[in-house]
């Protein structure tokens, strides 16, 4: 946990007090040490960058942390969705990488036409970052599309969107979610098999009994 | 144990060649095999183990790893035949040995007696190329219950008032209920209705080599990991195999069926793992390959003998798509549910199976069922990565953020579904042909559906809908909402495209499942269905495999087929 705070301060202030650089030499290692230690563990090695470039990873992570922010419960940033969101752009969403190369210069845009003092998306404050988001697609409150300059940007937030969710909430046994923050999230319990009562409605069932016999001649319907 | 499995040459004349191994082809090889004749089983897809059954998300929705290949299988689609078909997926089946009975949600209700006889009850339907069957609810029974207990079905017989009669009960109670189970029934008794354990083709009870349900919670869409689904894969072929006398030849893309010059079947043509190109010849071919492909390869061996598709002298190939209409109402409820563990379903109710279409205005029934069929990705966004699927949230919950953050996670284990499961009525232009334009990554055409749910159709769903929604309000649902009600523009139920009748000209096979045009050539499978059922096709696709083969093994015993 003690590591998990510390990354997600370090992610906070990544704008702001630390050099590009000394993300870029150092981001591997710091997602290694938190949650991220299950890919660590599995290839016994640490994971490296497979489409994004470190800075990239940032903007990205930013972006997950707003869909599914943090607040007194994980959200996607200590579920490592940004590496999944990496790791899925060579393997399963392939397909997507033209969205992410072009989205990510619109995401950049965006910021800067907002709020020029800031020169990348991740050194917005929160606030600022959902008033950027809210120009992709349909607002949080399932308001209108306002942002119809720009198709691919608004693709590009949709599949940010897909893949967190789904970096998220997947099964913490195959390729994200370490830990199974997301599915501790949702109750979604991690025990791979169940046993009868499942919740809180069928703790007191009695049985099944029949309803009585309907009259001859149907359902009345 | 291990059976020296039968490897035969593509030049051995076989008994039979059967050219899919889903719901019916693996029961078809089991039964054919079983009873003395040698078979080679094609599939196209892969032979996957109980191992590679992953609760991954990704490799199931996004990477196709059981069902046919987005990319490698494109389809199109249109409304009506004067529209010209785009390129979108509008079909799905299992691609892989067991076909879609490895990843369906297993709920397995018999059809009624007035499945096979509504043409006659209810009269002539405009719009609609409405007929009966030409076998009926009794002679399928015994097949019934044959799949019950040779396959595998958990259920409580009678519980329903409406069940058509039944020679033995169930071999095997019916699963644990589900909270979704318990607040339907409650709701429903309220309004006098009659809720009963859904019938499941999963196990209650462990079998020799298969587990009873572990209660995963990854059932619908996934394969079972313990052999407790009983599909095709976990449940026939292994028998079939036992014999000794079977073959289950995997990675064969069947694409045409050899006639030779008297119009009699030689085998099936299939391409390889590597697209190389073989005979597997045979004395006759079962075609079994769902009622998507079924069409399409008698389309693709068209020749000069059959101009229009092979068998399809009656012009009725492809035609008659049936879907099953189909809608639902999502509820959440105050406490948690969790229904994400366990099989899907776990109530049903038929009181609205037979509708009076004088008092409700339509032609059509429909039966109701209580689960929750979502992962947790599907809950949270409805599917990859724009699908318009609906999800599992309330409309006008945020996408996005803390509120949306905050209503997965109070939702997912508050949440349930009622699902309405109809009638779709028999419409000729609704099909699937070979589309004029579109390959497949063999260079074969693609498969076009074109599709235009029936008035009728639509007004049943919105009326089984409001009912859903009825029995929620007196299950004390905390809210609910029914999903949207549209014309349907993707198929998973696959029926009715080489309907089974008695006349030549208005049908494709006969009772026997033997084609009107070739005689050792046979189909069995969801398009051998004169009508759609209520839903929850798989149960009676199986028993006609079953009867099927009894039936082909008849007249192959009598020299029938090869005289």
């Amino acid at each position: 946990m003690t590591q998990e705070l510390n990354r997600r301060a370090f992610l906070l202030h990544a704008g702001t007090g630390l050099s590009a650089v000394w993300v870029s030499a150092n981001w591997p290692a710091l997602l290694a040490a938190g949650e991220h230690a299950r890919h660590a563990v599995q290839s016994a090695t640490t994971p490296e960058l497979e489409f994004f470039t470190p800075e990239q990873l940032v903007e990205i992570d930013a972006v997950a942390a707003r869909i599914i922010p943090t607040d007194d419960t994980p959200g996607a940033r200590e579920a490592g969705v940004a590496y999944f969101i990496d790791r899925g752009l060579v393997t399963f969403a392939k397909g997507q990488q033209q969205i992410f190369r072009d989205g990510l210069p619109a995401l950049h845009a965006l910021t800067k036409s907002a709020f020029p003092q800031c020169s990348t998306f991740s050194q917005a404050t929160p606030d600022q970052q959902d008033q950027i988001l809210h120009r992709f697609g349909q607002q949080p409150d399932g308001g209108p599309n306002v942002f119809t300059t720009a198709p691919a940007a608004q693709n590009f937030f949709e599949t940010v969107r897909w893949l967190t969710i789904a970096g998220f909430l997947i099964d913490p046994d195959t390729r994200g979610n370490p830990n199974g923050v997301g599915w501790k999230l949702i109750g979604r319990d991690r025990a791979h098999t169940f046993q009868a009562p499942f919740g809180y409605y069928d703790k007191d069932y009695p049985g099944w009994q029949p309803t009585p016999a309907p009259q001859k001649g149907g359902t009345g319907q | 144990m291990t059976t020296d499995l039968p490897k035969y040459k593509t030049s051995d004349e076989v008994d039979f060649v059967i050219v899919g191994s889903g719901a019916a082809g693996g029961i078809m090889a089991k039964e054919l095999s079983s009873n003395g004749f040698r078979v080679v089983v094609l599939e196209q897809g892969p032979r996957l183990s109980e191992s590679d059954f992953t609760h991954d998300e990704i490799k199931i929705f996004n990477e196709d790893l059981l069902t046919n290949h987005r990319e490698l299988q494109p389809n199109t689609f249109r409304k009506t035949p004067d529209e010209t078909a785009k390129h979108q997926r509008a079909i799905f089946y299992g691609r892989l040995v067991g076909g879609t009975s490895v990843h369906f949600t297993a709920n397995f209700w018999r059809f009624h007696e007035i499945d096979f006889t509504e043409r006659s009850k209810v009269g002539p339907v405009p719009g609609a190329n409405l007929v009966d069957w030409p076998i009926t609810y009794a002679d399928l029974e015994p097949y019934y219950t044959k799949v019950e207990w040779e396959i595998g079905v958990s259920g409580l017989a009678n519980a329903s008032p409406f069940d058509p009669p039944r020679s033995k009960p169930y071999p095997m109670p019916p699963l644990p209920v589900k909270g979704c189970g318990v607040v339907f029934e409650r709701g429903a008794k309220k309004l006098g209705w009659h809720p009963f354990p859904a019938p499941l083709a999963i196990l209650s009870q462990a079998r020799p080599g298969r587990s009873a349900c572990v209660n995963c919670g990854f059932c619908e869409s996934f394969g079972c990991e313990v052999g407790a689904k009983s599909s095709s894969l976990a449940a026939a072929i292994p028998a079939a195999e036992r014999t000794g006398r079977c073959e289950i030849r995997p990675n064969c893309y069947v694409h045409k069926i050899e006639l030779d010059e008297k119009g009699r079947a030689t085998g099936a043509v299939y391409f390889d793992d590597k697209k190389n190109a073989h005979l597997q010849k045979a004395k006759a071919v079962v075609l079994c390959a769902n009622g998507a492909e079924t069409p399409r390869l008698l389309l693709l061996s068209a020749s000069k003998q059959f101009p229009t598709g092979l068998a399809n002298s009656s012009g009725y190939v492809g035609k008659h798509l049936m879907l099953n209409s189909n809608s639902g109402v999502t509820a959440t409820f105050d406490h948690p549910l969790n229904d994400y563990k366990g099989f899907a379903t776990s109530r049903v109710l038929h009181d609205f199976y037979e509708l009076d279409p004088q008092k409700v205005g339509f032609y059509g029934g429909g039966g109701l069922d209580a689960r929750f069929d979502f992962t947790p990705i599907t809950f949270a966004t409805g599917g990859f990565p724009v699908s318009g699927a609906p999800g599992g949230l309330p409309p006008n919950t945020p996408r996005w953020g803390k509120d949306f953050k905050a209503a997965i996670a109070h939702n997912f284990t508050r949440t349930m579904e009622v699902f309405c499961h109809g009638t779709s009525l028999p419409v000729e232009n609704n099909s699937f042909s070979l589309d004029p334009d579109l390959k497949d990554a063999w260079g074969l055409p693609a498969l076009r559906m074109t599709y235009k749910d029936h008035p009728d159709d639509l007004k049943l769903t919105s009326w089984l809908s409001a009912r859903a929604s009825e029995l929620l309000d007196a299950a004390g649902a905390t809210r609910h909402w029914a999903q949207p009600i549209g014309e349907q523009t993707v198929a998973f139920h696959l029926l009715g495209t080489c309907r089974m009748g008695n006349d030549p000209k208005t049908s494709v096979i006969n009772s026997d499942h033997r084609t009107h045009d070739v005689k050792n050539l046979f189909l069995c499978d969801g398009s051998s269905l004169v009508t759609s059922g209520r839903g929850q096709p798989t149960m009676t696709i199986m028993a006609l495999a079953f009867r099927a083969a009894d039936r082909i093994t008849a007249l192959a015993k009598r020299g029938e087929i090869t005289a």
